[in-house]
């Protein structure tokens, strides 16, 4: 392993001369148990830490009715999270007999993005400007955070509803995944929406998204449905 | 005729310089790592645009499977031994000292009450072979869920909470668990997720 070359200075028995040594370590079984261990690190440990979404519910405290229902039309957006990944939409009060109320939709960046983005232009124009303004450090981080808050909160901003479907048995639907949930969240997020509810899903929605499937059909039907 | 001498090199390569980046590797990564904690099931997180980073510490775990098994995981040992007896009282099941022990060195549990003592009595290889196969009852009729988490906020106040859940879990059951948080009144709690990075045109 290490090794100690010596190296003959010329002639032999010449006393008082230092021998030179060189003296070699070999640093391979070393360097072996090291990647060894680098590689168990690696394999062991994450990295990354998960990223988290932080949301807060409703408390169950009874809200009566008329409370609940202080949202402008011109302002609520519905968003149905339907079987197989598909998601609709619907503006304002559902109408139950027209089935061309409710729009398909998807969620990739020109579906729902594209209508809340629209919608929510306002903000979303605030809220550039504001991280432009931080980009170029004219605001610190707290002022940021508040001024946020503040463009997320402007009158006339969209206020949307997520309902996300149940799967059923009867009729064998799968109803949303967890993943639909978090997709519909983030675009929450992307577009800046500062008012936005998980609420369950009604009879009427379901109603609705069945007659869209039925282009219609069940509009005949209108009276038992709306009785349910 | 004058012999070609072949000179001979010696082969030996100095990995002086190779074993310094070795052991500079390994520092960083003894450093920076957070060993991977043990679940019972593997589940693969929904990605989101959002950027924030969960806590290292005080955090309650609520893993949910995709057919809507639900385990939860404690960092603090302390508080999974507060948390059992404050159970152990209110269910009316004893555990033995041997058992507590047990249960504070286990990172995640999800198994009904009334079988938790001979669960723990298992050896610790058996324990996470059949752990996938429990979870904890989160139904209306009964909801042990909602004790244990009431009993970890009570042991810890700064708790946080967070579910995750795989992506491809029917919405009922994450519904299922978020009602049950609400009954308690744990109004804020987070989704763990991964991250995806936004279009372009957004940043």
């Amino acid at each position: 392993m290490a090794e100690v070359e010596v190296k003959d200075s010329g002639k032999d028995g010449k006393k008082g001369k230092q021998k030179k040594m060189k003296i070699h370590v070999d640093f391979t079984p070393m360097v072996d148990m090291n990647m060894l261990l680098i590689t168990f690190f690696m394999f062991c440990t994450t990295l990354s830490k998960p990223q988290t979404m932080e949301i807060s519910m409703p408390t169950n405290d009874k809200v009566t009715e008329e409370e609940q229902n202080k949202v402008k039309e011109s302002e609520a957006i519905t968003i149905l999270l339907g079987d197989n990944d598909r998601v609709f939409y619907y503006l304002g009060q559902p109408k139950y007999e027209d089935y061309t109320s409710l729009v398909e939709s998807s969620y990739g960046a020109d579906g729902i993005r594209a209508l809340l983005l629209d919608r929510n232009k306002t903000v979303v124009d605030k809220v550039k400007t504001l991280k432009e303004r931080k980009k170029r450090e004219e605001i610190d981080e707290v002022t940021y955070d508040s001024l946020m808050t503040e463009a997320k909160k402007t009158k006339g901003s969209p206020v949307v509803m997520i309902k996300a479907k149940l799967p059923d048995e009867e009729t064998g639907s799968k109803g949303a995944t967890y993943r639909n949930l978090v997709d519909a969240l983030d675009e929450m997020i992307i577009c800046s929406i500062g008012r936005y509810a998980i609420v369950d899903i009604t009879e009427g929605d379901l109603f609705l998204m069945e007659n869209y499937e039925k282009k219609g059909a069940l509009s005949d039907q209108i009276d038992t449905s709306k009785l349910n | 005729m004058a012999k070609v001498k072949v000179k001979r090199k010696s082969t030996l390569i100095d990995m002086t310089a190779m074993s310094d980046v070795t052991v500079l590797l390994l520092t960083f990564f003894m450093l920076t790592s957070t060993f991977v904690q043990k679940e019972p099931v593997q589940v693969s997180t929904p990605s989101s645009v959002s950027e924030i980073k969960i806590p290292e510490i005080n955090v309650l775990q609520v893993l949910v499977e995709p057919s809507g098994k639900i385990f939860i995981s404690l960092d603090k040992q302390e508080d999974r031994v507060n948390v059992l007896n404050a159970m152990s009282s209110m269910y009316g099941v004893p555990f033995t000292p041997e058992q507590i022990n047990k249960f504070r060195l286990a990172n995640s549990f999800g198994v009904p009450i009334k079988q938790m003592p001979s669960f723990l009595d298992l050896k610790s290889e058996v324990q996470d072979q059949t752990l996938k196969n429990y979870g904890i009852p989160c139904d209306s009729t009964n909801n042990e869920f909602k004790e244990w988490v009431r009993a970890a906020r009570k042991a810890n106040r700064d708790l946080k909470i967070a579910i995750k859940a795989d992506q491809a879990t029917p919405y009922d059951k994450i519904k299922n668990v978020m009602s049950s948080l609400q009954d308690i009144k744990e109004n804020r709690y987070n989704l763990l997720t991964s991250l995806k990075t936004l279009p372009a045109e957004e940043e």
